[in-house]
């Protein structure tokens, strides 16, 4: 796969951040190089193989629906750069 | 131009049951915000989610209902994307192999006869927090006690071809899920919410026209609304010889308008991947079977049992199946009564008009559901008159109070006592002399005002025909 400016342009904006041109440079760079060396995995023939989600052979890990306390709500928002009394506080999400 | 609507649902139901889909925290509605939160449907780092096994049983349950075969070997995916509803900037979803698939609901069609709407797939999701622009502050608040409840999304093919359709079919549905017990389908608290996917096409045309998507429409009438909108958009556009783009849209109802939302929102790329942290989970034969045979009679079947048992008009039990809570009421009720007609009409003609006058859908009824039996009890053996049972069941329906001990406490049982009955009317013959006159003078009609006041005086607690009986016997 072709890592281009636009696609590095496209996944700063799915990611929300937002880079400097020379960051925009080297992540085309970083994530070619990256995408190369992935692919040396394609040098396998796995058209035969089920893909693997999780290596553990475990199924059916449940819960029985009881209520338990929730956290503290001082606790929950305490990591919070911006916060209310009650509420997380973000930049305004719509114009 | 003769044009045909194309219209299938996505429709998001919260599911009823006490904990999260994936932590402890309470379902409950409401709560001062983030109070129903903790670290993990926070998304706190290093916190592992767990099923509720509720959920799934739920979630069987909801495909069973609708004629869905039940996917025996699930996965949930991850949903990647960055908004501040969602604490993990993912949501936990199933992509590749949704819990049901394939199943239907039949519907009434436009055309006259009964028609399926084919369900594509239900998967399993957790709902997101809530965001409350602040335009003062400008800044968004979260709220993340909506953070986790379980949802199922019921996926509709593209089936449905009027509003009256569309209707129908969440009616139906809204039934099914309350029902087998698995969501309230509050729509006033989101608890039921439906994005519409529609398109045009030429009369006959084989090929679908481009859709767009209208998301998260809360009400019956706003979808009705959202739907005849928005096909007259698309059907003006091709006239004028424009093209319908592919976009997802917001319907404002105060408007009675859609717009397109900005690319920005709309951008989806969703990197869906298998979910590491939650196993897979296998459904048996066993477990399938003994949900299968633990379901409730369902809207359809008991629609027709009423009709054949009881020999209830259609129109009457199409109402009362549609709705699990009038279902509740008509069936106590006809037991006390031991009268299915009767109940059946005091339901569709009484109740209903309260709950139209006062604006009250049928899942908050608040009164006892023995009352309105007593009351007919009461009424059938004569202990009241209907003018009186009438006015007891207002009471019962705004108030909840209990009739047979309203109707002792304010004396509105039917007078027994001939005795009593006729010293009363005595009175009123004594009190208008003037109109007693009249009458034998010859004039018929003054008998109708002594009727009048003497039913007056008895508190309506006699019946007419006696009070004529007597009235004719004093004056005559
Ligand atoms: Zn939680």
């Amino acid at each position: 796969m072709q890592i281009t400016k636009e696609l590095v342009n496209y996944l700063e904006a799915l990611g929300r951040i937002e880079l400097t041109d020379e960051q925009r440079a080297s992540s085309e760079k970083d994530l070619q190089d990256i995408l190369s060396y992935i692919d040396t995995l394609n040098e396998l023939d796995t058209s035969n193989v089920e893909p693997l989600s999780h290596s553990f052979p475990v199924t059916n890990v449940f819960r029985e629906d009881e209520v338990r306390p929730s956290t503290d709500r001082e606790l929950i928002l305490e990591n919070a750069p911006e916060k209310t009394d009650a509420c997380f506080m973000v930049p305004k999400t719509v114009e | 131009m003769d044009y045909e609507v194309v219209i299938g649902l996505e429709v998001h139901t919260e599911l009823s049951t006490k904990t999260k889909i994936f932590c402890g925290c309470t379902t409950e509605f409401g709560g001062e915000p983030n109070t129903h939160v903790c670290e993990i449907c926070s998304g706190m780092p290093g916190t592992l989610p767990v099923v509720n096994k509720s959920v799934i049983e739920y979630a069987i349950r909801t495909g069973l209902a609708t004629n869905c075969k039940i996917t025996q070997y699930n996965k949930f995916d991850r949903k990647n994307y960055f908004y501040p509803d969602l604490p993990k900037a993912y949501q936990v979803s199933q992509l590749y192999l949704p819990i049901c698939q394939n199943g239907f609901v039949e519907i009434n069609a436009s055309e006259g006869g009964k028609k399926k709407v084919r369900i594509h797939e239900i998967h399993m999701e957790e709902d997101a927090g809530k965001l409350v622009h602040d335009d003062f502050e400008d800044c968004t608040l979260v709220d993340y006690n909506r953070c986790g409840v379980p949802l199922l999304e019921i996926v509709s093919e593209p089936d449905m071809s009027s509003a009256d359709e569309v209707i129908d079919y969440l009616e139906k549905l809204k039934a099914i899920l309350q029902y087998i017990g698995v969501s309230d389908c509050k729509m006033q608290e989101g608890s039921l919410r439906a994005d519409v996917n529609l398109s045009v096409r030429k009369k006959g045309a084989n090929e679908y026209g481009t859709r767009t998507e209208m998301k998260n429409i809360n009400s019956f009438k706003a979808i009705k609304r959202a739907i005849e909108g928005e096909t007259e958009r698309q059907i003006d556009l091709l006239e004028s010889g424009e093209k319908v783009v592919q976009e997802t849209r917001r319907w404002d109802d105060s408007k009675g308008e859609s717009y397109a939302m900005r690319s920005k929102e709309d951008a989806q790329d969703y990197k869906y991947f298998p979910e590491p942290d939650i196993p897979p989970i296998e459904i048996s034969d066993e477990k399938i079977e003994q949900i299968k045979n633990a379901l409730p009679e369902l809207p359809e079947k008991k629609k027709q049992r009423y009709m054949e048992e009881m020999n209830l008009p259609e129109y009457d039990t199409g109402i009362i199946t549609n709705s699990i809570h009038l279902v509740r009421l008509f069936e106590r009720t006809a037991e006390i009564c031991g009268n299915p007609k009767d109940a059946a009409n005091w339901i569709m003609g009484e109740l209903m008009k309260m709950l139209n006058d006062t604006q009250t859908l049928p899942e908050d009824m608040k009164f006892n559901q023995d009352s309105l039996g007593k009351i007919i009890v009461m009424l059938n053996e004569n202990k009241i008159s209907r003018n009186t049972a009438k006015k007891v069941f207002e009471k019962v329906f705004s108030e909840d109070v209990e009739p047979e001990k309203y109707v002792k406490e304010n004396n509105l049982e039917v007078m027994t006592d001939t005795g009593a009955i006729k010293g009363i009317i005595e009175k009123v013959v004594a009190d208008n002399p003037k109109s007693v006159e009249e009458y034998k003078s010859g004039k018929e009609k003054a008998i109708q005002f002594l009727i009048g006041q003497s039913m007056r005086a008895l508190k309506g607690q006699a019946p007419a025909q006696e009070v004529t009986k007597i009235l004719h016997e004093i004056l005559d």
